[in-house]
């Protein structure tokens, strides 16, 4: 167990940052807590920017993960707009951009990740915007007027999320992707084809199967993309969002391990003693399917910071949770439990049509990898249950909707 | 300002002001108390604010709407009981002041 009067630097004030700083003081750790993060604001929720944000409801009091007080009330020092240029392990201390260094006895890497960029001529003018932080959705929704014409690049859960919302604010949207299908890297077959028929009702142009060649713009400001095949598409703005990099370029300096991520174990824990890393930023062992992976969620910002807090402050490792995301596009909530990983079967339960389904993964033992839920939200809660025990479940009686989800839950 | 007791499945008890208007999980997390995790931030998507209601309370907090997204999530949610709700889904009210909540074992 560590000394809880030690000194905790937390680099990252988001989700991951945030969560764990409240954690150490809800865990009773007594030492000093600086948090350091980027941007000007305290740590904020980012899933609504996409959604509540963009239609304007809402003050950025709600948005906030704790009211701006509770930093000090709870002795947690926040620095704010603050970037962290290096980590001194053999000193214990990090290097801020502005004023002087910030000693640690224990170090959390909460940093997080940035949007993609595409690596295409024009993709620097005026008029784009990618979607990661508060800012980024003020500019988004500065561009988002009725009757704009909005070309989305990239049809995952950003690009569709705006979509929609860009849609009922009354603009003109078109999704370009490079993939087949929509969601492509992220959903099922039959998930894809239930959100590009609910987008093309809802008046959102879907074009597949191409490249963005190049963004042209006039006067400095985007005016087209310019797909490899010639079609050119006219737009007044432009969203990109073809996936994130995770922010591990200080660790990597720092010389910890990284692989697509900053590598840490089921505690949250880099191989170094001081420092744990937390959220997007890190590559975790995801214990159900035996393997490492990143995840980009804030259920596991949360579960992180949960490990390292416990870690630090000598509490019981918290129990594995089963990875979930979430996604509300037009009147449509999806909920999305485990991961799809060394699937064999899928099993759809209730009538895609209907709006309301499941999509079951199986391996070839029947055990639930992940399930996929529409407007479905008792498949959703026993779809974790089932992922988490384990137990094999008969496909033949999950498509059978007469079947009980109790039942089958068991 | 109303007032919400919640009490830790350890027994600890913690007496906040939660304003009119907010939600009881959102008074939870702006006061740091331990036991709700709120993942989703308040949209009903996860069941990590989950509570028992008091007997004394449950008349004016009233259960979830049969069908509804939270009863849905209930249904399943670990250690559900008659009494259970999500925090996040329950509105503060000066006619709740003096509520009181307990919390689950956990939240997953």
């Amino acid at each position: 167990m560590s000394d809880v009067s030690a000194r905790v630097v937390i680099v990252g004030a988001g989700h991951a940052g945030g969560s764990a700083a409240a954690l150490l003081r809800q865990y009773g750790w007594q030492g000093p807590i600086t948090l350091i993060g980027g941007e000007p604001v305290p740590p904020y929720q980012r899933p609504p920017l996409s959604k509540t944000w963009l239609h304007g409801a809402g003050a950025l009091a709600d948005l906030l993960l704790r009211p701006a007080a509770f930093y000090r009330s709870s002795r947690i020092e926040l620095q704010s707009a603050c970037n962290v240029l290096a980590i001194d392990r053999v000193g214990g201390t990090v290097r801020l951009a502005q004023g002087d260094d910030v000693a640690y006895d224990h170090l959390i890497l909460a940093t997080g990740a940035h949007a993609r960029v595409l690596p295409v001529p024009g993709h620097d003018l005026a008029g784009i915007a990618v979607l990661r932080s508060l800012t980024d959705a003020d500019h988004l929704r500065s561009l988002i007027v009725p009757g704009a014409h909005i070309a989305i690049v990239g049809a995952g859960y950003i690009g569709l999320e705006v979509a929609a919302s860009a849609r009922s604010l009354g603009a003109d949207v078109v999704v370009i992707e490079r993939e087949a299908r929509v969601l492509a890297r992220v959903a099922s077959t039959p998930l894809s084809d239930f959100f590009q028929r609910r987008h093309a009702e809802a008046g959102v142009g879907i074009m597949l199967d191409v490249t963005v060649d190049a963004f042209e713009g006039v006067g400095g400001r985007v005016a087209a993309v310019r797909l490899t095949d010639g079609t050119v598409v006219a737009c007044d703005a432009a969203l990109v969002g073809v996936g994130v990099v995770p922010n591990d370029a200080l660790a990597q300096a720092g010389g910890l391990a990284c692989d697509d991520g900053i590598v840490v174990d089921r505690a949250a824990r880099t191989a170094d003693p001081a420092i744990h890393a937390i959220g997007d930023c890190t590559r975790r062992p995801l214990p159900l399917y035996g393997r490492t992976g990143r995840l980009e969620s804030v259920p596991n910002a949360t579960e992180q910071a949960k490990q390292a807090a416990a870690d630090l402050c000598g509490r019981a490792p918290p129990p594995p949770e089963v990875p979930w995301f979430w996604s509300d596009q037009f009147d449509i909530r999806l909920q999305i439990a485990g991961l799809p990983l060394d699937v064999a079967e899928i099993v759809v339960r209730g009538d895609p049509q209907s709006g309301s389904f499941a999509i079951f993964h199986l391996t070839g033992g029947g055990v639930v990898q992940c399930v996929e839920a529409v407007n479905a939200p008792a498949e959703f809660m026993a779809g974790r249950m089932m992922i988490a025990r384990r137990r094999p479940a008969v496909a033949s009686r999950l498509r059978d909707v007469s079947c009980s989800i109790r039942e089958l839950a068991g | 300002m109303p007032k919400v007791t919640f009490v830790e499945h350890s027994g600890t008890e913690h007496e906040v002001d939660v304003p009119v208007g907010t939600s009881v999980m959102r008074g939870a997390v702006d006061n740091n108390i331990p036991g709700i995790d709120a993942d989703c931030g308040g949209e009903c998507a996860c069941a990590t604010c989950h509570v028992y209601v008091d007997a004394a309370w449950l008349d004016k907090v009233g259960l979830p709407v049969p069908g509804s997204q939270e009863a849905s999530m209930l249904s399943f949610a670990a250690v559900a009981q008659p009494d259970s709700r999500l925090s996040c889904q329950i509105t503060m009210t000066e006619e709740l002041d003096g509520l009181l909540v307990r919390m689950p074992e956990g939240q997953h």
